[in-house]
């Protein structure tokens, strides 16, 4: 392989029939379906009619009501397999995420925000995987950050409403009863690493994954066509080993998609955790 | 020297978390191999260090592209 790359022309030679684009952010924007007339609003200019990742979020929402529905339309005490495998999901986010980490008292209050959230964010990552679709909708930021603010919305609330303004700011800017001149520095950086920061981690973390999975992907099978195409004899065989990798990578980013979605959620009752924590 | 600054930067960014992953893997390994009943409840916290250290990186790597 390290021999090939030797033997590999520089792609962008001026003897080269084409210079090969490698992909960027702007294979994120799709046009939108419907009519092209744009309207404008806070001076930002909006088309009309709807893009990919819009209708992709409205199906996953579709999907997960009518999916859970379904499975739980009619409860008998010998489940059916759709009963069986809604009731399994159901119990994985309520148990591992709700109970284990907020703890049994108070937990049945988020368990559906974070059943909801987790199969939400999951099925808009699997999106990526699913043929004819294969577009993460998670991969276009605006979609993260809303969902980013409405977590730090409910941890905030949950917090405030449990311990109070003072009290819980307290809780979360002065670490485990510390006192002294220390806490001049150690205030501002807990304020911002726990207030203001986590959103903006929380949110990029998903949104960077789903995008640099997204754009592995199409570098490998735009590059190992270029390859196959316009390389000499020598090149195409590399073109062939891209387009394996580009089958490993898309197996690899199933596992991720379904990762990313658990560890957002996972942070998610974290934090409603920590806000509902006694003082130490 | 042509190319761009952003990938010698993504680069170097990915040297950090690539440590981290590293060191939380290796200390997941060895409470395993410790006591093996642990399992379960290591793997929560090796996969929750693991997302918490890769996103770092993640971020190198997408703001390379977008910038």
């Amino acid at each position: 392989m390290i021999f090939a790359t030797y033997a590999m022309p520089r792609l962008s030679e001026p003897g080269a029939e084409e210079t090969f684009a490698p992909p960027g952010p702007s294979d994120f924007e799709l046009a939108p379906l419907g009519p092209s007339s744009e309207y404008e609003l806070f001076g930002q200019v909006f088309p009309l009619g709807a893009t990919k990742p819009m209708i992709q979020v409205v199906l996953a929402a579709a999907v997960v009501f009518v999916f859970f529905w379904a499975a739980a339309r009619r409860r008998s005490m010998v489940p059916s397999r759709l009963q069986y495998v809604g009731e399994t999901s159901y119990g994985f986010v309520r148990n591992s995420l709700g109970r284990d980490i907020i703890g049994s008292q108070d937990f049945m209050r988020f368990v559906p925000y974070l059943f909801a959230l987790f199969f939400f964010i999951l099925i808009n990552n699997w999106f990526a995987t699913i043929p004819f679709i294969q577009f993460p909708t998670m991969s276009r930021s605006g979609m993260v950050y809303g969902l980013a603010i409405l977590s730090w919305l409910v941890y905030n609330a949950v917090g405030v409403k449990k311990h109070g303004l003072g009290g819980y700011l307290k809780l979360q800017t002065v670490p485990g009863g510390m006192k002294g001149p220390i806490l001049l520095l150690l205030v501002p950086l807990e304020f911002m690493s726990n207030i203001l920061v986590r959103p903006f981690t929380l949110a990029l973390r998903l949104f960077a994954n789903m995008f640099a999975g997204h754009l592995l992907l199409i570098l490998f099978a735009l590059g190992g066509e270029y390859l196959l195409l316009e390389g000499s004899t020598l090149v195409k065989p590399v073109g062939v080993i891209a387009w394996i990798m580009f089958i490993l990578i898309a197996f690899l980013e199933i596992l991720i998609q379904f990762l990313q979605a658990y560890v957002f959620v996972l942070l998610n009752a974290m934090y409603i955790s920590g806000a509902l924590s006694e003082e130490h | 020297m042509e190319g761009s600054l952003n990938m010698v930067g993504y680069g170097l960014a990915a040297i950090g978390p690539g440590v981290g992953v590293g060191l939380i893997f290796a200390a997941y390994i060895q409470g395993v191999a410790r006591q093996p009943e642990a399992q379960g409840r290591l793997q929560t916290i090796a996969i929750l260090g693991f997302a918490l250290a890769e996103a770092l990186a993640i971020i190198g790597i997408a703001l390379a592209f977008v910038l």
